[in-house]
């Protein structure tokens, strides 16, 4: 790793090498391994298993326009467009669909959890039945309290030992608890780093735009025990920290707004989505994708009590909490929600919250249709006027605020 | 013939009236809980002295209900919310609402933001739910329910109260299947919409009553002759199929639901409780932990369902399957390529038929039904 190379750089370059370390395993003859992007990362790599990632190739491929056409190709093998995009690129591509955007080595197992939601459940079951491969669930029932009651620790606990063992069998490896602190060290490591850096958004003028996390998030996904991407993370906040030094900021704009962007972006549409953000000078601040992939914990209890918290395994109280923390703590003067169309248990209870943001904060939310995946979902005229109608909420209140 | 006339307008009449049913069991000096969907362990609420009435959505239009959901959630849960926010479920003591797909998680908390004066009893049931570590967890989550009913209700429930619940509920779920078994057998007597009535009945009322009364229409049923009108016999498969203008046209057309895969059918009273477990709340959870077949649950024999939906269509004389899809039901869904390509293979011929609680015009379900018993006595010949 070179010192001139910036963060970003460096975080993108370990990303590759989580892909091509995979290729390279599959050309070993090594078994490697699809997991979803809350799974416990951390069994895994105490294995020395190979493991691809794909909700963030379905994020990649889709952001580089193949969403739409491997869509449409899992709608071919009878999938219903209503089912989320990321899963049906996902089982287009584990059938064959030809994909120059992101390709991955074909699965010799599956980890799943469901701790994001339920549609990984059946989606990595059709994998598991269409490459004949064996599939380990980690399930994580939704939490209707705050705190997470010790029976259901016991039972995602329990879970974590039934995962071991399979994956002892399928890699022929054993389990080595040494090593297993030694990627828990690395995977708070990594952790508190990403939310350090994550933190900087706080800062006004913020030094980052807050698309930069989205763009960062695969590294805390893919690769958040491995060492590198701990250095990678706290050289990120050290560029942050000096560019509030250095007045330097990666939002080449004016910030006359500073907003919260709820939800996964739109990847086939990323320059739509910030064309009127731009041209309006409102800079993202807050988004609760990133920080919620952050994490730390002390032994494996209390890591099952991390993965019971996903955003969408958690009340509403709970995630009303971290965005009300998040938006207060970052200064944000709006919010801008993304009714996801892949996303049910996402979407799902944003009406809600979005009235209790208003009371609570007092600032403009306003909401607009999309998809994380397939940009038939996304209109950008609607965008642009939310987002019009926001900024003038916002330019108002901000008005109000001047008078008093 | 006619008591069986009788038997069966009585139970339409109170599959179609709810509201009345309610008031009727209020009336009466009973309590009542609302049982959304799906896999409540119904019997400790009947233990602790409640009528568990079953929350499955209603036929109409989502309106109060789209202040909390998006439009593309099923109306199972946006129609059961519009009867929250409607006021059609105040003199509930409560209800019990389960979480186990997309849906439910968000529908659990819309629910108690919206109606916030109804107790809500949250189950979060396990999907690996076979393993021992599964079965102890479902008994902490049944256990905690147990403790809230028992607030709500004002009573302990006793392992006697609970068992005796046990054997009421595996009373009348054999008593169901032995209906859904003989309504296939006489289509000329119990209509598709009469045999979806029967069953949906169950849901308002005290099981032992159901019970009571579906025993007589099976004994009525089986001291009849053969049906001359037998009809070309199918499988039903989906989420629910109550909807009177739908099963009309299976109706038209002598379509007959020899078994089905619904959830708020079949799947709801496939799998009776073992009462010699010894504790009661552990016989319900190895009850949850036998579940399978269903695309709510995740099935790690991964080929069984479609296995086993041609083996049902197989064993009940179907010729063939129609799926009722629930618009907007990912598990349902994702399954159903599987399951489509499966019984292709088997040569069990299907159709699909999108649905939802909103849908009035089923002129083109009824195109498509046609087009299929036709082809399905075409086969026949």
């Amino acid at each position: 790793m070179s010192e001139n190379k910036q963060a970003r750089t460096v975080l993108r370059e370990i990303v590759d090498s989580v892909y091509r370390r995979a290729w390279e395993a599959k050309e070993r003859g090594e078994p490697v391994g699809w997991s979803s992007s809350k799974f416990p990362a951390e069994i895994a790599e105490t294995l020395g298993l190979a493991v691809c990632y794909p909700e963030n190739q379905a994020a990649a491929i889709a952001a580089k326009h193949g969403g739409q056409r491997m869509c449409e190709y899992a709608e071919s093998m009878g999938f219903s467009n209503d089912i989320c995009a990321y899963a049906r690129i996902s089982l287009a591509y584990a059938d064959g669909a030809p994909c120059e955007e992101k390709p991955v080595p074909q699965p010799d197992f599956l980890l799943c959890c469901n701790n994001i939601c339920n549609c990984m459940t059946k989606w990595y079951e059709n994998i598991a039945r269409m490459r004949g491969i064996p599939l380990i669930m980690v399930d994580i029932p939704f939490n209707n309290t705050v705190d997470v009651p010790d029976e259901r620790v016991a039972y995602v606990r329990a879970q974590f030992e039934a995962a071991i063992t399979k994956l002892e069998t399928i890699s022929g490896k054993k389990w080595d608890n040494k090593r297993f602190d030694e990627v828990c060290a690395n995977a708070n490591r990594s952790a508190a780093a990403w939310l350090k850096a994550c933190a900087y958004c706080a800062v006004k003028p913020s030094p980052l735009s807050g698309f930069d996390l989205f763009n960062h998030m695969a590294n805390i996904v893919t690769a958040r025990c491995k060492p590198e991407t701990a250095a990678a993370f706290e050289q990120l906040a050290a560029e942050y920290e000096q560019s509030v030094k250095s007045g330097e900021s990666t939002w080449h704009y004016d910030e006359n707004y500073r907003i919260m962007f709820e939800g996964i972006p739109c990847w086939p549409v990323l320059g739509s989505l910030f064309k009127p953000l731009k041209d309006s000078g409102a800079n993202t601040t807050a988004v609760v994708y990133a920080p919620a992939f952050g994490f730390v914990y002390n032994g494996i209890d209390e890591m099952a009590r991390a993965y019971c918290k996903a955003p969408n395994s958690v009340c509403i109280e709970a995630g009303v909490a971290w965005r009300e923390d998040l938006c207060r703590e970052n200064g944000v003067d709006g919010i801008l929600v993304h009714y996801n169309r892949s996303c049910k248990p996402w979407s799902g209870y944003m009406f809600e919250m979005e009235r209790r943001w208003r009371e609570r904060l007092g600032v403009p939310v306003v909401g607009f249709d999309g998809d994380q995946a397939d940009p038939r979902n996304f209109s950008e005229a609607q965008y642009q006027t939310r987002v019009e109608g926001l900024v003038e909420l916002m330019a108002a209140a901000n008005a109000a605020n001047s008078a008093q | 013939m006619n008591e069986i006339t009788e038997l069966l307008s009585e139970m339409s009449d109170i599959a179609q009236n709810p509201d009345m049913r309610l008031a009727a069991c209020l009336a009466e000096g009973r309590k009542a809980v609302g049982v959304f969907p799906y896999y409540v362990p119904e019997e400790i609420a009947y233990a602790a002295g409640f009528v568990p009435f079953g929350i499955w959505g209603m036929q109409g239009s989502v309106r109060e209900a789209g202040r909390y959901f998006p439009a593309f959630y099923c109306t199972v849960a946006r129609m059961g919310l519009e009867l929250a926010l409607s006021g059609k479920i105040d003199k509930l003591s409560a209800v019990i609402m389960p979480s186990v797909c997309d849906t439910l998680r968000p529908f659990s908390q819309n629910f108690k933001s919206a109606r916030p004066d109804i107790p809500m009893v949250f189950l979060a049931h396990p999907q690996n739910r076979k393993e021992d570590f599964g079965i102890a967890y479902t008994v902490c989550e049944y256990r905690r329910v147990k403790a809230e009913l028992e607030g709500i209700a004002g009573v302990k429930i006793t392992d006697e109260s609970l068992a005796d619940a046990i054997c009421v509920y595996n009373e009348n779920r054999a008593a169901r299947r032995e209906f859904v078994r003989l309504a296939g057998l006489y289509p000329s007597t119990v209509s598709a919409l009469r045999r979806a009535e029967v069953l949906k009945s169950a849901y308002f009322m005290d099981k032992s009553e159901h019970t009571r009364l579906l025993l007589r229409i099976n004994a009525a049923l089986c001291a009849l002759p053969h049906d001359p009108q037998p009809g070309v016999k199918v499988v039903t498969s989906g989420i629910i199929a109550d909807n009177a203008n739908l099963l009309d046209i299976f109706d038209r057309y002598g379509i007959t639901v020899a078994a089905d895969d619904v959830a708020h059918e079949s799947r709801s009273f496939r799998v009776d409780t073992p009462i010699k477990s010894g504790d009661p709340l552990t016989a319900l959870a190895r009850q949850f932990s036998e579940q399978s077949d269903d695309p709510l649950l995740y099935e790690p024999d991964l080929d069984r369902r479609g296995r086993r939906l041609v083996d049902l269509v197989l064993n009940c004389g179907a010729r063939g399957v129609i799926f009722i899809m629930m618009q907007f039901c990912d598990p349902e869904e994702l399954d159903y390529p599987n399951i489509k390509k499966t019984l292709d293979r088997a040569s069990v011929p299907s159709v699909m038929i999108g649905y939802d609680q909103q849908m009035r015009d089923f002129g083109q379900a009824g195109t498509s039904l046609e087009a299929f018993s036709d082809m399905l006595r075409t086969r026949l010949q």
